[in-house]
């Protein structure tokens, strides 16, 4: 392009310099001769210059003067200069390193981006992430490196070929905000170590997400094949060189986490419809495959009879369901016939074309192996020949085709990748005593340490960032341990005078709402309208309507009802001028309404929760739906405790679930804490009281009550931000005892 | 009482496709004129059937299909007022037992529970009626035989027969027929030929594999006839499947997603 320039010239002009770029300058000018126009090739080279004077050595310099030529022959000339002083902001800080990552994928987000302007609020991102996470003494002086701006920039290429810009942007914010104050976990998010990282991603990718669609393949798989797996995800674009393929393994099918929509020969195929191939696929070798001893095969041998198992299995499934066949036709490779060169093994090609030809009787293939064995296997398949049938015809197949160039270390597999088809796993099986017995030896080691109930997440939501952080929180469940149950027959026989008073509040809540039953032959009274419009019947001389009385009947109760305890170590706080601890007085309220909720026959579940971090929320049951109000319950009632923090969205989150499951017309939630939420792995309040108010939306969806009953004397400050109006503060917490169940009758009238 | 009678005669022979031996058991049942009971899915033949042993035996056939604002005298009858003051209309449960019809009372457990113990007494050794109101007490014809039939798939705790009534019945449980014979079925009442029928009775049993996990009831044999009649008109297999079987039975997207799919994997386009 600039003809007039030599690389003589411009390494003349580039003067004395480091003698790595001395040695292949004259290459590089070359190729940027060939590229860029005369400005282009000036501004290269200055900028090239300007990074060599930066004090940090020959390598920023010998990878601009690689890759810009490149970024600028996609973007134009002007991303020369910009590359150039983004590379020097990046110099000034003590993430001075991260140049060279910078530069060496400048070229690669320059070709996915294409447009200058996106490259701009590519450049925009880069420097945030820098700025975001450096270490500052003071919020003036940068002192530290990064902890993960480098490994952001070496994961850029993978993160790019899977999100757009904006997805990308959001997928930043996450980790920048997310690990705010965790440097190794924020480290592992950006070099795409931690699960989160996947999750992120692949929530903010396009395509179909299996999580999204796993009801509709469940259904799929029972519908048509009448078979259950349960599905799990797995990963697959992250640095594979070849992509993993769905298996079966213990009742689980395992499919891609995400698959975008496939365009081919015939148009698109829909990411859903590729889960459906894979899904008839495995159930499809789950009906009519027998497995086989692997042992007796070498491995190509194997890689035949899997070939020909699959198209046996495709082909019974076409046969099952005729419509199949065109998706798995739109979906398998059409590999070209003599495309592999000489001297490759093209072992997996020949088969692939083998596979293609016996789904597609318009294949055209010439090769007369292939056509014999495509007759021969047609032949063997309407003479229902089973897996072991096959495995011989597959073992002769390879012994007749087989080529010289098989041992070639080289593999052929242009077009090979059959993407519904799995890896095969289930038609085999291994004999390796040696490792069975291990295996049986550490999983029953492991069996021996788990401790009861698994871990339940939950989503947490990020208010500053817009969404929720998926699987953020980890709970426990336990029962609570047991205390001595007399004690709490002791607090409600002191409570004696009240426990009358609140006996007269109850009555009055028995049902008596009275329904009117109309249109009745016979009933309690004569529903005037009805009988009027009979009579104008009968006297017009039509049939006049006999129904004409109506009864009553009185409209039950049905209130279903969850007490959530914060059970925080701050409960084991006086409050000013008590004598008791919060815990105690919480423990008597509870009795009391425990024993007032019984008497009105409301089912009520009672569960107190506290958090020490994400990872450890434990929810404990006090008392479950199903159990009356007996010596159990009280002794955990006695038992109760205060320790660690206040994650209240997490236990919120699990108390409504169950309540969403009972069945009554109004859903109440109670929630008693002395605080506001608090975790020790979170430094900004809000977060979790935006969190915590998240949560109370919810549950509104879901047809809710939530209510809350604070006994904080500074509660006002938050208390509305999460709950609305729906919270009472009690500001004598010595009379919390007869204020709860009061508020629970009030509530509920 | 004759022409009555013979205006409830079935004259045309249904067509029905016996699945086991239940034409045989259901003869043997009538011979000893035992109150029968048959449950099922809906759509699955029971009415078809009833109106076949009618046809068979000769026996008139009075069908009463029941529902929740039905009362004992709908069933048993009531006094009219006319110029000359009342009179007396039987109710079809009174006139099967004048006439010795086959009274066929649909989906039972639809009307309320006070209203089926009106035809205790017709169901044992008594088999009189008892119209309270009128102060008759009608002898059963010989003839006359109680049929009732409900469909314990969408059972809830409200919608069951008493103890009381349902041991008053021999009961047969009918399901939707074997593939072969549903394919048969289909083919012989539209006309479609075999291969069609049969891609059809396919999709049926890829919806009723799917009861319990958001369907109530699966597509019934009287869904799929629906669709081959459509098919017989030249409607394309897909749309008529779509239209007649899957848009009727669920508003659940992913429902029908699977079906639409069971559909395009059944006709290939």
């Amino acid at each position: 392009m600039a003809e007039g320039i030599t690389p003589a010239e411009l390494s003349k002009q580039l003067g004395r310099t480091f003698p790595e770029v001395q040695a292949v300058f004259d290459d590089l000018a070359a190729s940027a001769i060939a590229r860029l126009p005369e400005d282009g090739v000036r501004a290269w080279l200055e900028g090239g210059k300007f990074l060599g004077s930066l004090g940090r050595g020959a390598e920023p310099m010998l990878v601009f003067f690689e890759e810009s030529p490149e970024v600028a022959a996609i973007l134009g000339v002007e991303a020369i200069d910009l590359l150039q002083k983004t590379a020097y902001a990046i110099s000034r800080t003590p993430n001075g390193r991260a140049m060279v990552p910078f530069l060496q994928t400048a070229a690669v987000a320059a070709r996915r981006l294409e447009s200058m302007e996106m490259f701009e609020a590519y450049l925009k991102l880069v420097l945030h992430v820098m700025q975001e996470s450096t270490t500052s003494v003071h919020g003036i002086v940068a002192t530290h490196p990064s902890p993960c701006f480098e490994d952001f920039l070496k994961s850029v290429p993978t993160l790019l070929a899977n999100l757009s810009l904006a997805g990308l942007s959001n997928w930043v914010e996450f980790g920048l905000r997310g690990y705010a104050n965790d440097p190794e976990g924020q480290a592992n998010y950006f070099a795409l170590q931690a699960p989160e990282a996947h999750q992120v991603m692949a929530r903010e990718r396009h395509g179909t997400l299996l999580v999204d669609r796993e009801r509709a393949l469940g259904l799929y798989l029972r519908a048509m094949w009448r078979q259950d797996m349960r599905l799990a995800p797995f990963m697959r674009w992250f640095d594979e060189i070849r992509s993993r393929k769905p298996f079966f393994d213990k009742g689980t099918a395992h499919l891609p986490d995400v698959l975008d929509d496939m365009v081919c020969a015939s148009g698109r195929v829909a990411g859903m419809d590729i889960y459906r191939a894979m899904l008839a696929h495995l159930a499809a070798h789950r009906r009519w495959t027998r497995p086989m001893i692997a042992d007796n095969y070498s491995p190509f041998q194997r890689v035949a009879i899997e070939v020909f198992e699959d198209a046996r299995v495709d082909l019974l499934a076409c046969r099952e369901w005729p419509g199949l066949r065109g998706l798995y036709l739109a979906l398998h490779p059409r590999p070209e016939e003599e495309a592999a060169p000489a001297d490759a093994c093209d072992v997996h090609h020949r088969l692939a074309m083998f596979s293609r030809a016996v789904l597609d009787p318009d294949h055209g293939y010439r090769d007369a192996v292939l056509l014999e064995f495509v007759a021969r296997f047609h032949e063997l398949f309407d003479k229902a020949g089973d897996s072991q049938a096959f495995a011989r015809l597959a073992v002769e197949w390879y012994v007749k085709s087989r080529k010289p160039s098989d041992i070639s270390t080289t593999l052929f597999l242009d077009d090979t990748d059959v993407p519904f088809r799995d890896d095969n796993r289930l038609m085999w099986i291994f004999i390796e005593p040696d490792e069975e017995d291990e295996q049986a030896a550490s999983s029953s080691e492991l069996e021996h340490e788990q401790p009861a109930l698994p871990p339940i997440h939950y989503d947490e939501w990020d208010a500053r960032a817009g969404h929720y952080r998926p699987d953020w929180v980890c709970l426990y469940e336990h029962l609570h341990p047991s205390g001595d149950a007399s004690g709490i027959d002791a607090l409600l026989a002191k409570h004696g005078p009240l426990l009358k008073r609140l006996q007269r509040l109850i009555d009055m809540l028995k049902p008596q709402n009275k329904v009117r039953i109309r249109f009745q032959e016979e009933g309690s009274e004569l529903d005037l309208d009805v009988a009027i419009r009979s009579l104008v019947d009968y006297r017009a001389g039509s049939q006049p309507d006999m129904r004409i009385n109506m009864s009553h009947r009185t409209d039950g109760r049905s209130i279903a009802v969850s007490l959530l305890l914060d059970l925080s170590v701050s409960l084991n706080e006086k409050p000013a001028g008590a004598e008791r601890t919060i815990l105690e007085l919480s423990r008597e309220a509870v009795s009391l309404l425990g024993w007032a909720v019984q008497q009105t026959g409301d089912p009520l579940a009672i569960g107190g929760f506290h958090s020490n971090s994400r990872h450890e929320v434990r929810y404990y049951h006090l008392k479950g739906w199903s159990e009356d109000w007996n010596d159990a319950v009280k002794a955990r009632i006695a038992a109760m405790q205060g320790a660690y923090s206040t994650r209240m969205g997490a236990a919120m989150r699990h108390a409504g679930r169950a309540l969403a499951s009972q069945q009554a017309e109004k859903k109440l939630l109670l929630v008693l804490t002395d605080g506001r939420p608090h975790d020790v792995d979170v430094k900004d309040e809000q977060y979790l009281i935006r969190d915590a108010h998240k949560a109370v939306q919810e549950l509104d969806a879901e047809g809710i009550y939530t209510f809350c009953i604070n006994l904080d004397p500074q509660a006002d400050e938050y208390v509305s931000d999460i709950f609305g109006s729906h919270y009472t503060v009690i500001d004598h917490v010595e009379r919390l005892p007869e204020k709860l169940p009061e508020l629970f009758l009030r509530l509920t009238k | 009482m004759d022409n009555i009678r013979e205006q409830y005669l079935v004259k045309k022979k249904p067509f029905y496709q016996p699945q086991h031996d239940e034409v045989e058991l259901y003869e043997a049942a009538y011979a000893a004129r035992l109150p029968v009971m048959i449950k099922g899915p809906t759509g699955c033949g029971k009415s078809r059937f009833i109106e076949y042993m009618a046809w068979k035996l000769g026996k008139p056939l009075i069908s009463v299909a029941c529902n929740e604002d039905m009362t004992a005298s709908d069933l048993v009858g009531r006094y009219l007022l006319d110029a000359e003051g009342t009179r007396w209309l039987d109710g079809p449960l009174t006139m099967a037992a004048r006439i010795g019809a086959i009274c066929y009372l649909d989906e039972i457990v639809e009307a309320r529970q006070d209203t089926t113990v009106v035809i205790h007494p017709l169901t044992d050794h008594r088999r009189s009626l008892p119209l309270d109101k009128k102060g008759e007490l009608v002898e059963a014809h010989p003839d006359f035989q109680l049929v009732i039939s409900y469909n314990p798939g969408y059972q809830s705790l409200m919608k069951d027969l008493k103890q009381s009534t349902k041991q008053r019945f021999a009961a047969f449980e009918f399901d939707y027929p074997d593939p072969d014979v549903e394919t048969e079925i289909v083919a012989n009442e539209t006309g479609v030929d075999r291969d069609v029928a049969a891609r059809l009775v396919k999709i049926g049993i890829a919806a009723r594999n799917l009861k319990g996990h958001g369907l109530d009831e699966g597509i019934s044999t009287r869904l799929l006839v629906y669709a081959a009649t459509l098919i017989r008109q030249g409607i394309s297999p897909r749309a008529a499947c779509r239209m007649a079987l899957v848009r009727p039975i669920t508003d659940d997207a992913d429902i029908r997603d699977t079906l639409d799919h069971a559909i395009d994997a059944a006709f290939e386009a």
